[in-house]
């Protein structure tokens, strides 16, 4: 399984998405021949339900040491990749001022 | 309320526990909690034991926690719902996953239990299904300046009967949010259920919400946050409750078949000699220690903060209700006639077991997740 106990917190933007990605993937029975892109909605192609954006609510915070508020908790911040990627980018950017 | 250190807490818990025993049969039969044991329990700190101390709370880590549960459920079983209603699914989801300002208005209350609370997420039409978009759920809001106007009818809402403030889940246009709603605002209504399996004296409720009119603030977390986070948060923590409810209800029934087993004689000897009883009692043994371990493992992998951890209660609950039920029924059975007469606690703590089986999502939905956790763990990638 993925480890989400050691916070990147000086991990650049790709490493993140790359986290993120590898978080989806260990929780993912399978991705089909398309594979996972940074854009896909992960609700939508069927790939999650939505019970798993507690889990990934909880990779986030342990992995980057952060803490998501309750403004950032509408399914369409966790939908992809790219969205979480940048959810946290905004939270490291708020905790840095 | 005197020491809060966990020893202190687990000892009063377990003097209230001798009290509360041999009283649990009357309130199962008269289906109600008297006022007393919900204040003993409000005063003691148990309503706020999964609540931080900065709030009023205990503070207690789930595995102290989990061992409250299993005294106090051991005990008697609705008064163990209590906590799994009031400290699991309500107190301490708002602990967790609300603003400032929810918190303030309404965790220290619900911390000393000067207020009860309670959790309404099931209608008539609306079970496991709540969650999905074609899910029955009938609740209604809509936003009118300040304020939310909630609409709709709850069922088989434990405490929905006494408590005072109700953790209320409703749709628009597909979109599940979360609201605190409080009983005297003007429009809501609560009808006593009776008739119950078990969890007889929970005070169960339908509640009735006409034109409720909801402060903005009392909406918990963000619009759309209803289901996926707030009411999966309240049952990851409801579900850990129910686990080592799973634990306590079988602890009990293991002691009430061993105990009935060396005194009663049947053939000239007593039953605890006969293999076909031992291997009953061998079952409860493993059951209740396997149990109470995957319990403990949810509970560690919770303080972590493991993501982890959401998948380990799923397993913790599904194992530990459908022991108790095994566990349960079987002690119904080696206590032969007794075990179905409400003279002893058998019969009440195999109708209390089934009811662990539907609740917090039931057996076949742990199923269904814990299949899903294994193909997602446990296939090999490429």
């Amino acid at each position: 399984m993925h480890d989400s106990g050691t916070p990147v917190d000086a991990a650049p933007d790709m490493d993140v998405r790359e986290s993120i990605r590898g978080y989806i993937k260990d929780n993912i029975a399978s991705l089909g021949e398309d594979g996972l892109r940074d854009d896909d909605n992960i609700f939508e192609k069927g790939f999650v339900t939505s019970m798993f954006a507690m889990q990934l609510l909880a990779h986030i915070e342990s992995a980057f040491d952060v803490e998501v508020p309750d403004e950032h908790l509408n399914l369409h911040r966790f939908s992809s990749v790219e969205r979480m990627a940048e959810m946290v980018s905004e939270l490291r950017a708020v905790r840095r001022e | 309320m005197s020491d809060r250190s966990p020893d202190s807490v687990l000892k009063r818990a377990e003097a209230f526990a001798m009290e509360l025993a041999p009283r649990a049969g009357e309130f199962d039969r008269e289906e109600r909690l008297p006022r007393e044991v919900v204040e003993r329990m409000a005063d003691e700190g148990f309503l706020g034991a999964t609540v931080p101390v900065e709030w009023g709370g205990l503070g207690l880590t789930p595995i102290e926690y989990g061992e409250l549960t299993e005294i106090i459920g051991k005990a008697c079983a609705s008064t163990r719902a209590l906590l799994t209603v009031h400290a699991s699914l309500v107190a301490q989801t708002l602990a967790g996953r609300t603003s400032r300002r929810i918190k303030e208005k309404y965790l220290p209350d619900l911390a000393r239990g000067r207020r009860i609370a309670c959790f309404a997420l099931s209608e008539a039409e609306s079970g496991s299904d709540a969650g999905s978009e074609a899910g029955g759920m009938s609740t209604r809001y809509t936003r009118k300046g300040d304020v939310f106007l909630l609409n709709g009818r709850k069922k088989w809402i434990s405490f929905a009967g006494i408590a005072d403030v109700f953790l209320v889940f409703a749709v628009d246009n597909g979109v599940v949010s979360a609201f605190l709603v409080d009983r005297d605002m003007p429009g809501v209504e609560t009808f006593s259920m009776s008739g119950m399996l078990g969890n007889r004296a929970t005070h169960m409720a339908e509640i009735v919400l006409s034109d409720v009119e909801v402060p903005a603030e009392n909406l918990v977390s963000g619009i759309g946050a209803g289901f996926a986070f707030v009411a999966n948060t309240a049952l990851f923590h409801g579900r850990y409750s129910i686990a080592w409810a799973g634990v306590a209800l079988a602890q009990a029934a293991l002691e009430e078949m061993c105990t009935y087993a060396v005194r009663r004689r049947q053939f000239g000897s007593r039953i605890g000699s006969f293999q076909l009883v031992q291997g009953m009692i061998a079952d409860a043994v493993t059951s209740v220690s396997a149990a109470r371990e995957l319990c403990v493992r949810a509970g560690r992998l919770s303080a972590e903060r493991s993501p982890d951890a959401i998948a380990a209660t799923n397993i913790a609950k599904y194992f530990s209700s459908t022991a108790a039920c095994r566990v349960t029924s079987n002690a119904v059975q080696v206590l032969g006639g007794n075990g179905c007469w409400n003279g002893y606690p058998a019969e009440r703590l195999f109708r209390e077991a089934k009811i662990l089986e539907i609740i917090e999502g039931t057996s076949q939905v742990q199923e269904t997740l814990i299949a899903d956790f294994g193909l997602k763990t446990f296939s090999r990638k490429g």
